[in-house]
């Protein structure tokens, strides 16, 4: 007896939750990023104000000068959600991890001149402070900033920076086979030596900033980029020159990271940008503010690890740059 | 019609960029979706570009990586980093 197969198609009734439609304006598949942080921020029924701060709502987005139409607008081009940012930072993390391994094994960092141990010691080992700092800002701007998607990101940003800090500090182990005396070497140098002072006010200066995009401004796009590619790219080639070619694998992923996540700061400025005439002035105005505080806040750390200020203007003509293809001057 | 070429791929979440790329890419072709899979159809030829996935995706993309979602497709294949072409044309 034949039998006959027959298939029947179910069509679903909806394609994504009504929340996201109404975003995307029709029932269309949507991807998992945006169904993982669109719709996500309280924005009603806050009874009572926060005891630390009568002027706003727990969540209100009048904590920065910045104005959305759709605080959802702010979404991040690598469309990073939990899962998708642990698979990839996992990668990362095993990489990197084997990277430290093969250099202590076989001891490779042991050719490194003593002059420039000295100066990866009192020059990028200090570095972990600011990294530190720049987890602690960005866990303010998940804390205070509105809408899941720049908050979300933000908040996978934070751990970022803690893991550049937690590498900054293996760095140091590796140099000196495990013991801490690298380290305080440069705690103290980051509590006491002139050349940090500039830095370490300004860095604490962003730790007291209260508009949460201003601090994404300064932290996020000038203090980190500015110090990534000078200390990460300039600086590196330096100590590869000097004895140190095992130096760069020890850094591969905060070069890789601070490239892909400059892809979301850019995308926050450009969209914020666009948004209104007054969104730009306003990140212009920032920029103008903090891009030569930073600078200047560098200028002794530069001469110290490069002799002179030539890599430091470099890297700042290039952030200005940067500024430019987002349409902001600066 | 004879001249089609068409390729199927898993209607899944990892396939909606290449999808959407491929309909925009593409004016037209006909996309039809079927349960578990989605099979577009294209009259003469039909481009799958890596730099319009990539701007769906967010992330870097190798084209070797839409095999992991292909079903079946139908043309002769022209192949580089680039684009994935389907015609008839030798």
């Amino acid at each position: 007896m034949p039998i006959d197969l027959k298939t029947t198609s179910i069509e679903p009734l909806r394609k994504t939750f009504d929340h996201i439609a109404e975003k995307l304006g029709g029932d269309k598949p949507a991807t998992r990023y945006q169904e993982a942080v669109w719709g996500l921020q309280p924005q009603l029924n806050f009874h009572y104000r926060p005891t630390w701060d009568q002027n706003h709502a727990l969540y209100d987005p009048s904590r920065t000068a910045i104005v959305m139409q759709d605080f959802d607008d702010l979404v991040d081009p690598r469309q990073y959600y939990y899962g998708t940012w642990t698979i990839q930072r996992g990668r990362q993390q095993d990489a990197q991890e084997r990277n430290f391994e093969r250099v202590e094994k076989r001891d490779l960092l042991a050719g490194l001149d003593a002059v420039w141990r000295d100066r990866l010691t009192r020059f990028v080992l200090p570095m972990r402070h600011v990294a530190w700092a720049g987890n602690t800002n960005n866990s303010a701007i998940c804390a205070y900033g509105y809408g899941a998607p720049i908050t979300a990101a933000a908040g996978l940003h934070m751990m970022d920076e803690l893991g550049v800090a937690q590498y900054i500090s293996r760095i140091g182990l590796v140099l000196d086979e495990n013991e801490t005396t690298l380290l305080d070497v440069a705690k103290d140098a980051w509590m006491t030596a002139p050349m940090w002072q500039p830095l370490r006010a300004l860095v604490e200066r962003t730790m007291v900033t209260q508009d949460w995009f201003e601090l994404f401004v300064a932290q996020n796009f000038v203090i980190d980029g500015l110090l990534y590619p000078l200390v990460f790219d300039r600086f590196d080639a330096r100590v590869v020159a000097h004895g140190g070619a095992a130096f760069p694998m020890l850094t591969e992923f905060m070069v890789e990271w601070h490239a892909e996540s400059a892809r979301w700061v850019d995308a926050m400025l450009k969209l914020a940008a666009a948004e209104s005439a007054a969104n730009r002035q306003h990140l212009e105005s920032w920029l103008a503010q903090w891009l030569p505080a930073v600078a200047g806040a560098l200028e002794p750390l530069a001469v110290f690890a490069f002799g002179d200020t030539a890599a430091l203007h470099d890297v700042t003509a290039d952030l200005r740059t940067r500024a430019g293809k987002l349409g902001l001057g600066a | 019609m004879a001249d089609n070429v068409f390729i199927a791929l898993q209607n899944n979440a990892e396939a909606q960029p290449i999808i959407a790329a491929i309909a925009a890419d593409n004016p037209d072709a006909v996309v039809n979706a079927s349960p578990g899979m989605v099979k577009i159809d294209c009259p003469g030829r039909l481009v799958i570009r890596r730099t319009s996935i990539e701007a769906g995706l967010g992330r870097d993309f190798n084209l070797q990586e839409l095999h992991l979602n292909l079903i079946s497709l139908g043309g002769n294949i022209d192949e580089d980093d680039d684009e994935f072409v389907l015609s008839w044309q030798r």
